[in-house]
């Protein structure tokens, strides 16, 4: 499950990497100001609207979170990212740290520092799978399932969206050459905008999953660092990596608690990861399906 | 035109100088030591240990908190289980410590650079968090995990009062800032800077850009690390892995960033504006009528932080110690005009 959450999130920095080679540090703070705007206009428009279908309420919700995190795009892109063009990768890095503290900061004003939950509808009851096969079986819980679905379709339309249609050409060409991508008409700024836009859904589908689990809450922004080791892991080009990289981290993490924990004396989950993406950044640093980047002098 | 200042004038100046720094100790009120100077002259010598590593060798690090932690647990250790150690020993043995684990965690960024390195010495980050939470052997089986040192004595002198503390660590900053002014201009500081600036054309020149990184990660690790152990020893008294956290980090990496990347001066502007700006933000509502909640400003001051750092970035990305010279040529430039 937690492997499901940090494959979402690298997800995001996968898609702002692949299009504008920025590092987005500020993506947990994304996920954490939208499960938070989720969390709260869920709990406001029934008091504002008098409205009180379940449905309803939530679609509202979403919609009103989703345009908020367009606002927020349009900011990142317009007042940040426009004034730095062609500045050097560590530097952007620096700027999305910046925002992240700004974002944090925001939010826990507007909407409150409480836990709140998200009810997404999910169903909760755990299903049996496999007792045909051998006695016992597997618990799964469905929301679990339900998540690795969302997840999976996003990637699906993702992959398909980068290789066939012509926005994903346009952004594969401005992530491989900005200059070159602005002189062939590509319009660099749509494309950032855009990006940081879909970023923006991907991180409210996170912390909605995220949220109807375990709540909404400050922690949620520090998950981001656990994205990081995932997308080095999988690759920071590689879409299905972020999947397969946050898969491997969530159950690594869980076996290695359980398997060399006592003997190391426990709560190694907070290392682990970090060093398996150190093993692989000395072995293989383009990660498990990234792009093989070959300096040239 | 720029005029040598006479002798005279130069002891003048070392004199007001010397006045100005030790003010603090017969004027500043306790509360103003205890909770502004005392940090700031700490996290200034971390600040300038960043500083090296990052300004002048171009190596990012989000490692710090973590190098600051090694210094404080080591220097601790050693002065509690050797009896007898001086603790101006202890704490320059931390940073010693401090110095071989960044060589061992400098080493990656001998083939990577860049966004892959801040992972890299993330990794240490999250490593030193869990080692001095969970090996026993560090806190020496302190029940709460929590470790404390006892009174310090400097040559018979107790470190006691805030004056006495404030003067202890005047007196590390004072000497660590002139050996890291004559370490980046000499022969070392300079191959830094050509590594920073072009790595091809440095080893074109024959600079060794490993020795270059390793030794600019030993260096800065060391000023770190014995940061960390005076924020524990002076600063703290009894701490936990929390106090160096991944958040420490960060604000070492904003206090560079504000103060000016590759300039000695911006690892002191950039400390004092950050230790600066909650009390600002806490005390200049309250000028004006408003009352905030301890919540809201802490918020507050994370918002502004941000934005500060991107109007930096943006604006100014050579820092508060750029800037400053700007003014300063500025105003010379006039006083010459008129």
């Amino acid at each position: 499950m937690a492997g499901m959450l940090y494959a979402l999130v690298a997800l995001g920095f996968v898609l702002i990497f692949k299009a504008s080679g920025v590092f987005n540090f500020a993506q947990g703070s994304m996920v954490l100001f939208a499960a938070l705007a989720m969390a709260r206009f869920a709990q406001w428009i029934p008091q504002w609207t008098g409205l009180h279908g379940r449905l309803a309420v939530g679609l509202l919700a979403f919609v009103l979170a989703m345009l908020l995190m367009l606002a927020v795009a349009w900011v990142v892109q317009r007042w940040v990212l426009a004034k730095l063009v062609n500045q050097e990768g560590t530097t952007l890095l620096m700027a999305t740290l910046g925002v992240s503290h700004f974002l944090d900061g925001l939010g826990q004003i507007v909407f409150g520092t409480d836990v709140y939950t998200i009810d997404a509808g999910l169903p909760k009851a755990p299903l049996l799978l496999g007792e045909v096969w051998f006695p016992g079986g597997i618990l799964v819980s469905q929301e679990d399932l339900v998540a690795a679905a969302v997840a999976a379709a996003l990637v699906a339309v993702l992959a398909v969206g980068f290789r066939y249609t012509a926005t994903g050409r346009a952004l594969r060409a401005v992530s491989d050459d900005p200059q070159a991508a602005q002189s062939l008409g590509i319009p660099l700024q749509r494309m950032w905008l855009l990006v940081w836009a879909v970023a923006g859904f991907v991180a409210l589908v996170a912390g909605m999953v995220w949220g109807s689990k375990l709540g909404v809450q400050y922690a949620l922004s520090m998950v981001a660092l656990k994205a990081l080791p995932v997308v080095i892991l999988g690759g920071l080009t590689s879409v299905p990596g972020a999947i397969v990289g946050g898969l491997i981290v969530g159950v690594g993490e869980k076996l290695s608690e359980v398997y060399l924990g006592p003997t190391l004396g426990g709560g190694i989950e907070i290392w682990f990861a970090y060093v398996l993406a150190l093993v692989v950044l000395l072995v293989r640093p383009q990660g498990l399906f990234g792009e093989k980047l070959i300096n040239r002098v | 035109m720029l005029v040598q200042p006479t002798l005279l004038q130069r002891c003048l100046l070392a004199m007001l100088v010397l006045g100005i720094l030790l003010a603090p100790v017969w004027l500043a009120p306790e509360y103003w030591l205890r909770a502004i100077l005392i940090p700031f002259l700490i996290l200034a010598l971390a600040a300038l240990g960043l500083n090296i590593l990052q300004g002048y060798c171009g190596q990012v690090s989000l490692g710090s908190g973590g190098f600051m932690a090694v210094g404080a647990y080591l220097a601790y250790n050693l002065f509690m289980r050797v009896p007898g150690v001086p603790v101006v020993a202890a704490i320059l043995a931390g940073g010693a410590g401090a110095a071989l684990v960044g060589l061992v965690f400098g080493l990656p960024s001998l083939r990577i650079r860049g966004l892959y390195l801040a992972v890299a010495t993330l990794a240490l980050q999250f490593f030193a968090d869990w080692a001095f939470l969970r090996i026993k052997w560090f806190t020496q089986d302190s029940a709460s995990g929590q470790v404390s040192v006892p009174q310090l004595q400097v040559l018979g002198l107790p470190i006691e009062s805030p004056a006495a503390k404030y003067l202890f660590c005047l007196t590390f900053l004072c000497v660590f800032l002139l050996l890291a002014h004559h370490l980046v201009r000499g022969a070392i500081g300079r191959e830094w800077v050509a590594v920073r600036d072009m790595e091809v054309a440095a080893t074109a020149l024959g600079i060794r850009p490993p020795h270059a990184k390793l030794t600019a990660f030993a260096v800065s690790s060391f000023y770190i690390g014995v940061a960390g152990a005076l924020w524990g020893f002076v600063h703290l008294g009894a701490w936990e892995p929390a106090a160096f956290g991944i958040e420490r980090s960060f604000q070492l990496l904003f206090m560079v960033l504000i103060g000016g990347l590759g300039a000695l001066s911006g690892a002191l502007y950039g400390p004092a504006f950050l230790v600066m700006l909650p009390l600002l933000l806490d005390h200049l509502p309250r000028l004006f009528g408003v009352e905030m909640s301890s919540a809201l400003t802490t918020h507050l001051s994370s918002m502004s932080l941000g934005a500060l750092i991107v109007f930096f970035l943006i604006k100014e990305p050579r820092g508060l110690s750029h800037w400053v010279r700007l003014s300063v040529a500025r105003s010379r430039r006039r006083a010459d005009a008129g």
